[in-house]
């Protein structure tokens, strides 16, 4: 995620660069990049003058995502403004076996929204507008263009907010959050993206506009909806949301513990949820986060710790008191090192400042990281722990652990020199470690950020070649020719339906 | 839909399951997929030959109750899961309904049954349904093949969810052999508003403002006909509250204070309350009729009272709504006329409806469940071959000819 970072992802048989490319994709279609100033001047018919991008300055800015060590010029960018224009584009690409990038904000770590040399990015963030909002039955109907953040904005003034809220949330947009199945700090409590949907409007790679799902809860027939949300835009494309929105609680603090090795803090966890408490957050850093967090924010995080915990309980004052006093009592149990209970919004606040800012303070201690993010069973921590640490010293890199510690959500902060090609290529290697041990655990290779190109090809560690061959049938059933968003998700390696 | 006894095959293994699946295959003899079969009543009847039966594949596998998962075989009794997770004051969140005394029957729903047909009960409305929870399948598709989806953890975004396919898919995408749940602490006490209220709409008001509050309601159901074992004359709005007893003792204050304007209130606590709710879950409170059918329609909570008037009018009909308003059960005569009065209250409001039961003489008439548009229904028979090619799983149970 370092912004000095710039590597190209080389096509197959293309003259390779200063680094060797870590990311193959599949060769581009000859044919297709032959017809580019045609295909350019047919979507200029199709759309708005400026809905249509093909200069090169003007495409650079989609060359990359959120995981910004890949860049690949697309053929085309184009904005639309309307389901219908969504279409016109799909339908012209799918009749012209031109392989399409959909692309929300572009803030995807797994490399989701990298663009292909032969596609045509279709680009959502001009559907920006909030549709309707119905708090009678509790809903708000928005373009897929709007923002995670947008969305409470819209409804907050009424009490109400939008529950996933991913750390992206300022820039992200629903649609790449629905297509990621999207995450965030109080999905303990409030579940991920696919908990808090009601329905979609899906173009095909044909062009067809279908509603999906609506304003009532369950579907008859197949559950599209499930299926749909988290698919990395390998089924279609997404132009209209309708998600639940809920009233915001009453209030909502924060309280610190601090431990003196990873595996009490990881029993303190276990005691929590075992006397039946579900705190909207319960999040766990351990030594090398803590340092970089105090060092960042000074939020008064002890320095001896081995592992931190913050855990955010939600309710009335009362009820916040007797939650916090029940967890307080629970983690002297395990003779912490320190606790402090939260006494006002402004104290939650400061002890949620160090790891809201984890990632840009691992980014001042190195020049550049890696964000991993893997799930275990939650028992496994300390082991995973230990593993980690010991493959930090083979590899000589650094890594701070950040870790959702009520889902097992774990995200290791890989750091490396993007000015060192060797560096580079540790941290990467490092990374899929890191995943392997995460599959050997019983857990899995991500929890909220997608496959995309970046764990693509370690698929093969949790799924067997038949599993894997089922999966990529049933994008055959959505999309026949492979057009939308290739390449991601699925190894390369045999699949008939890229090869050249 | 009367498989003969010795048609009956009920393996105890996963690999038993697949034999059976692959012996069908080579002949060429389409199965029906059951776990005790309690829901064959359910949407269509299907035509085959042999039966396969997941019961005897039964055991609950895996339960961390620190980690929040459970898993089992299919064929486990949900009563078996509910009550081991009992033991550690958990609880399965969608609080699937346990339909046999409104129906006669003796035995009860497997856990592949309630998962291939998504039922979910009253807390639903704010802790997700069924599909929201299942984490991980191993199932046997239509070529006889193991495959897994998920897996044991809380949070996965690995590849396509076939899970959500899956569950609610009744059996007709592979036959489920083992699942794994999110599961959560069960309350430790529950405390239940109910306000008597002139009329639906002023009920769906009621459970709308209630849902609507900062205090966690975790069921919200509104009784046309009343409940005349509770004490609960119709129409009656019920609000549930699921929490630590401080908690439920302030937040039902609170509550009761908000929705007094609405008309008069009284308050279930512990036993009562409980009763209540697992009423609402099993569907009590409808009274259907034995030889008549049972719908679900899933609305829009505002769009009830307007289903509910057109039903009323076209029938005889018999209400029960849950979460918030947004699932009517209805009952009525098993009659093609009632049908279509269901289908079409159902296509006015915005919604979707179930043929939950009915004699075979209308299921297999009618369209049990809402056509899809033409583009989704031409990707699922492609997924359908993807999974089950030669079609031999339930064939028609979904859908007449798919
Ligand atoms: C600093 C930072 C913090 C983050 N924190 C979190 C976090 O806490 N939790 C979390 O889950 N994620 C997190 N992420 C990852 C990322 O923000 C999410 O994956 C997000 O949902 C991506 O949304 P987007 O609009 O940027 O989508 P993009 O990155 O543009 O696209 C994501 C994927 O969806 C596809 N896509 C996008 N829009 C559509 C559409 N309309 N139709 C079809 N396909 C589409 C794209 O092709 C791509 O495969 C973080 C990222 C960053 C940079
Ligand atoms: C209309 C109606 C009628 C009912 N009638 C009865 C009754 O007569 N007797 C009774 O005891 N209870 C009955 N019940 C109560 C209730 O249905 C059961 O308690 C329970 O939910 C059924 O579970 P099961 O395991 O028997 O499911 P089943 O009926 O066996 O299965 C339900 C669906 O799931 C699929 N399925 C089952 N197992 C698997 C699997 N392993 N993999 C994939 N798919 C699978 C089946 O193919 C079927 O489509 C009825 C309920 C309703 C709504």
């Amino acid at each position: 995620m370092g912004p000095a970072l710039s590597r190209v992802a080389l096509a197959d048989g293309e003259a390779q660069g200063h680094f060797d490319p870590m990311i193959r994709l599949p060769p581009p279609k000859p044919e297709i990049l032959a017809r580019r100033d045609g295909i350019l001047a047919d979507l200029g018919r199709l759309l708005p003058e400026d809905a249509v991008i093909g200069e090169a300055i003007r495409l650079r800015p989609y060359e990359t995502d959120g995981l910004s060590a890949y860049r690949q010029m697309p053929l085309a960018v184009t904005l639309p403004r309307t389901t219908e224009e969504v279409a016109a584009v799909l339908r012209y690409c799918h009749a012209n076996g031109i392989r399409v990038v959909p692309r929300g904000a572009g803030t995807s770590l797994s490399g989701g929204a990298l663009p292909l040399e032969d596609a045509v990015v279709i680009g959502l963030m001009r559907m920006n507008r909030i549709l309707e909002v119905n708090y009678d039955d509790r809903f708000a109907v928005v373009e897929a263009g709007v923002t995670n953040i947008g969305i409470t904005k819209a409804v907050e003034g009424d009490g109400f907010f939008y529950a996933p809220d991913p750390s992206s949330q300022l820039a992200c947009m629903i649609g790449g959050n629905v297509m990621m199945n999207s995450g965030g700090a109080h999905c303990l409590k409030y579940g991920v993206t696919a908990n808090n949907l009601l329905g979609l409007t899906f173009v095909t790679i044909e062009g067809e506009v279908v509603r999906i799902g609506g304003q009532h809860l369950d579907a008859a027939g197949y559950d599209w909806l499930g299926l749909i949300t988290g698919s990395e835009g390998q089924l279609g494309m997404v132009t209209e949301v309708t998600v639940r929105i809920l009233r915001s609680p009453e209030g909502a603090r924060a309280m610190l513990a601090a431990f003196s090795s990873v595996e009490v803090a990881g029993q303190a966890v276990d005691a929590i949820i075992g006397a039946g408490v579900i705190p909207v957050a319960l999040e766990f850093m351990d030594k090398p986060c803590i340092h970089a967090c105090e060092a960042f924010a000074h939020a008064g995080y002890p320095l001896d710790a081995e592992a931190v915990l913050i855990i955010e309980v939600e309710g009335s004052l009362a009820e916040q008191d007797m939650l916090l006093n029940r967890i307080k009592e629970i983690c002297d149990r395990f003779e912490p090192i320190s606790m402090k209970l939260a006494e006002s919004a402004e104290q939650s606040l400061a002890i949620w400042k160090g790891r809201k800012g984890a990632f840009g303070a691992v980014g001042r201690i190195s020049p550049d990281y890696l964000c991993m993010d893997g799930t275990i069973p939650t028992g496994e921590l300390p082991h995973v722990l230990k593993r980690i640490g010991e493959m930090s010293a083979h590899y000589g890199l650094g890594v701070a652990n950040v870790f959702h510690a009520g889902d097992g959500n774990l995200h290791p902060l890989i750091m490396f020199d993007a000015n060192d090609a060797e560096s580079f290529r540790k941290a990467e290697a490092f990374g899929a470690d890191i995943l392997r041990l995460c599959v050997e655990v019983g857990g899995c290779l991500t929890g909220e950020h997608g496959v995309g190109v970046e764990k693509r090809d370690l698929m093969v560690a949790q799924f067997t070649p038949r599993e894997l061959a089922l999966q990529r049938a049933v994008k055959s059933a959505f999309d026949p020719g492979w057009l939308l968003n290739p390449a991601k998700v699925f190894p390369l390696e045999g699949n008939e339906a890229l090869a050249a | 839909m009367s498989a003969a006894l010795d048609k009956v095959t009920a393996p105890d293994t996963e690999e038993g399951v697949a034999e059976a699946v692959r012996a069908a295959l080579a002949a060429r003899e389409p199965l029906a997929v059951e776990g005790r079969g309690t829901k064959r009543a359910m949407l269509r009847p299907v035509q085959a030959a042999r039966t396969l039966s997941t019961r005897a594949l039964t055991g609950i596998t895996l339960y961390r109750p620190t980690e929040l998962v459970i898993s089992a075989r299919a064929g486990t009794p949900v009563a078996e899961i509910e009550a081991a997770l009992a033991e550690k004051n958990q609880m399965l969140i969608a609080e699937p309904p346990d339909l046999r005394a409104l129906f006669g029957a003796e035995e009860g729903a497997t856990l592949g049954g309630v998962v291939g047909a998504n039922l979910s009960g009253p807390r639903r409305i704010t802790g997700g349904a069924m599909r929201d929870h299942v984490l991980g399948i191993r199932a046997v598709s239509g070529e006889g093949e193991v495959f897994r989806s998920g897996g044991r953890v809380l949070k996965n975004v690995t590849g396509l969810d076939l899970c959500k396919l899956l569950t609610g898919a009744y059996g007709t995408l592979g036959v489920l052999t083992e699942v794994t749940l999110k599961v959560q602490p069960a309350g430790e006490a529950t405390g239940t508003l109910a306000v008597r209220v002139p009329d639906l709409a002023e009920g769906i008001a009621v459970l709308s403002a209630a849902l609507s509050s900062p205090f966690g309601v975790s069921g919200a159901a509104l009784l046309p006909e009343g409940h005349a074992p509770l004490g609960l004359d119709g129409p009656v709005a019920l609000v549930r509250i699921e929490d630590f007893a401080e908690s439920v003792t302030y937040r039902l204050g609170r509550l009761r204070a908000a929705l007094s304007c609405f008309g008069e209130v009284s308050m279930l606590e512990g036993a009562p309350s409980r009763a209540a709710w697992r009423a609402v879950r099993d569907a009590v409170p409808l009274g259907a009729a034995p030889e008549g059918a049972v719908w679900r329609i899933s609305v829009a909570p505002s769009r009830a009272p307007g289903v509910c008037a057109a039903l009323r009018e076209a029938f005889p009909a018999r209400l029960l709504l849950d979460w918030g308003g947004g699932l009517v059960w209805v009952s009525g005569p098993a009659t093609a006329e009632a049908h279509a009065a269901v289908m079409a209250a159902a296509a006015v409001a915005g919604g979707t409806f179930t043929l939950f039961r009915a004699p075979e003489a209308l299921s297999a008439a009618v369209a049990v469940l809402p056509e899809e548009p033409a583009p989704l229904a031409a990707i699922g028979g492609r997924v359908k071959s993807v999974l089950d090619p030669a079609g031999i799983l339930n064939p028609g149970r979904m859908r007449a000819g798919a």
